[in-house]
């Protein structure tokens, strides 16, 4: 039945989806805060893939169980690799900032991959647990258990960063700061603080998003490059700093590849994540969800 | 001495280091060296080309390896299917020109980071079509192998580096050289003082995209066995750039001295560390991102230098 065959794929598209947009929410607070584009975003989650992995793997850690401490721990390596690389950037003119931390983010995401591979090998690692094969019957398709919790989780996720940069105070010095960094210095926000925040967020971020990707696929050295790629097309796709735009645009994208993998072929479903981009960035650069 | 001098003297003296270069293979048998130059020559032409658009003009091009890996597939292709080697490399040269011709208009109009990551895309697509459409390795047949000889692919490859930096050093001089780093430092003051800015960006980037196309004609002939799509790997992009970097941005030599510093670290600490080489590697290149963003020309720059006159950028 091609119907339903075409109805499944749509869902794991959807599914998937919500992962891209949690993996592009990192990338764009960042770029929208420190106004530097991170190239090793990719890298980044590719720790926090590994991070679920281990844990599993060697005390039965449940992924979803340890995705609070790892993320703090990814927020702290996040603040440390600003501290030691980004940090002196931030004054130089915005131009300038944005190619070194794109020559930065590249010479990092080289470091780090390098690092897994004489770690943990190139072999590819997928979290097993008990409810690996579970699925859900609806109507004429299965809904995977973990791939919806992973979807569940990513929503949630988003939900508490938009509570946060809303509702609280630092919340709104992140926001003022995105806006205007020198205003934001004029009334008093420690930018610098911002600054580190922001990174580390960012980075906890991508690291919640590599676990529930070790839960529902699975990761190794050099997946960083590909996720990367994900992550931007969707932050274009969505708009710069607009939370629910880039998680609905992670949606459009997933649903986009697998309808074309379905109907091209699957070698075929990347590019067209890449070609939408390459559509959106030439016609519509700021973004298909953006009221701009 | 006048600059016209100075600059018939630079001529000369490049000249006479190409000639004696060109007569290395006659003075030695050792493959090893020869080889380890022709790479030389090989990454610093590409690295040459990436910093015509890159470093002269201020366009961060991440998507070199595409007509990198034109050049080497069609050229390769032909070359493998009976063509004479100069016919294929001009037709491979070409193909990549003519793919800079008609991606270089929609990616320029790009601005700042969108430029950089449409270039990867742009690569990116390239290297996955080709990967799927041709997935089998193209190895050079036995009555090639047979015949094969290092000379002539490293005098090719001398010769190609001598065109590209003369290219490089023809920026340095010209009125269009000047627009284009009038670009790289404001682009809006280059338009309100006369200059095109697209105009003058497409040409670097076509010039950049057919030396890159060249220089992967030359890796279609030297490579005994590889994958068609790894010559559109992002590390051909990379490399070249890291190159750019360490040896300084937006000068003539840098590239030079950038590729010898590269190939001589790479085969030391691929000898000595294995695996290990790359990691090293990553961190040499974000120290001198970070400490020294001249690269090693600004360093010997800065080393001229009265003290009082030494400034940290």
């Amino acid at each position: 039945m091609p119907l339903s065959i075409f109805e499944q794929n749509a869902i794991f598209g959807l599914l998937i989806g919500g992962l891209y947009g949690l993996a592009a929410v990192g990338l764009s607070l960042v770029f929208g805060v420190l106004k530097i584009l991170n190239v090793a975003h990719g890298e980044l989650l590719m720790l926090g893939g590994y991070a679920a992995f281990w844990l599993f793997t060697l005390w039965h850690v449940d992924p979803f169980m340890s995705l609070v401490p790892s993320a703090a721990a990814m927020f702290l390596i996040g603040a440390l690799l600003y501290r030691l690389l980004f940090a002196r950037l931030l004054y130089a003119p915005d131009d300038l900032k944005l190619k070194n931390s794109i020559l930065i983010g590249f010479g990092l995401s080289l470091v780090l991959q390098t690092a897994a591979l004489l770690a943990w090998t190139a072999d590819e690692r997928a979290v097993e647990t008990a409810a690996s094969g579970a699925v859900l019957p609806v109507g004429g398709v299965v809904v995977p258990v973990l791939r919806l919790a992973s979807l569940g989780v990513a929503f949630a996720v988003l939900a508490g960063l938009h509570v946060f940069l809303q509702k609280t105070r630092w919340g709104t010095a992140v926001r003022a700061t995105a806006d205007d960094v020198e205003a934001a210095e004029i009334v008093g926000i420690p930018v610098p603080r911002v600054f580190l925040g922001a990174f580390g967020l960012g980075s906890a971020l991508a690291g919640v998003a590599g676990a529930l990707v070790s839960v529902t696929a699975s990761v190794n050295p050099t997946v960083g490059l590909s996720w990367t790629l994900k992550a931007l097309i969707v932050v274009v796709l969505g708009g710069m700093g607009n939370i629910f735009g880039t998680f609905v645009a992670g949606l459009f994208l997933g649903v986009a590849e697998a309808v074309s993998g379905f109907v091209l072929g699957n070698a075929y479903r990347e590019i067209m994540g890449l070609v939408l981009f390459l559509v959106v960035i030439s016609v519509r650069p700021q973004g298909l969800f953006s009221r701009e | 001495m006048t600059g016209r001098a100075a600059g018939v003297l630079t001529a000369c003296g490049a000249a006479a280091a190409a000639a004696a270069l060109a007569l290395l293979p006659r003075a030695t048998d050792n493959q090893a060296v020869l080889d380890w130059a022709f790479l030389v020559y090989l990454y610093a032409a590409l690295a040459q080309s990436w910093n015509l658009l890159g470093g002269f003009a201020g366009q961060v091009n991440l998507g070199l390896a595409a007509f990198f890996g034109l050049g080497a597939l069609v050229t390769r292709t032909l070359w493998l299917g009976g063509m004479p080697p100069a016919e294929a490399l001009a037709l491979g040269t070409a193909a990549a020109t003519v793919t800079g011709v008609i991606i270089g208009a929609p990616c320029l109009r790009l601005r700042g980071p969108y430029f950089a990551i449409g270039t990867l895309a742009v690569a990116e697509i390239l290297r996955i079509t080709v990967g799927n459409a041709l997935p089998n390795v193209s190895s050079l047949p036995a009555r090639m192998l047979a015949t094969y000889r290092l000379a002539p692919r490293y005098e090719l490859a001398l010769g190609l580096l001598a065109a590209v930096t003369a290219a490089s050093w023809w920026l340095t001089r010209s009125r269009f050289g000047c627009g284009l780093t009038a670009i790289r430092e404001d682009e809006g003051v280059a338009e309100a003082i006369g200059v095109h800015a697209f105009r003058h960006k497409f040409a670097a980037f076509i010039l950049s995209a057919l030396f890159a196309g060249a220089a992967g004609g030359v890796y279609g002939f030297y490579q005994l066995s590889f994958y068609p799509s790894s010559a559109f790997g992002p590390l051909w992009t990379f490399d070249p750039l890291l190159i750019v970097y360490l040896g300084g941005v937006g000068t003539v030599l840098g590239p030079l001295a950038g590729a010898a510093f590269f190939l001589l670290l790479r085969e030391a600490l691929s000898l000595r560390l294995g695996d290990f080489y790359l990691l090293v590697f990553g961190i040499l290149f974000l120290v001198v991102v970070i400490a020294v963003p001249g690269g090693f020309m600004e360093a010997i720059r800065a080393l001229g230098r009265r003290p009082e006159e030494r400034t940290t950028p």
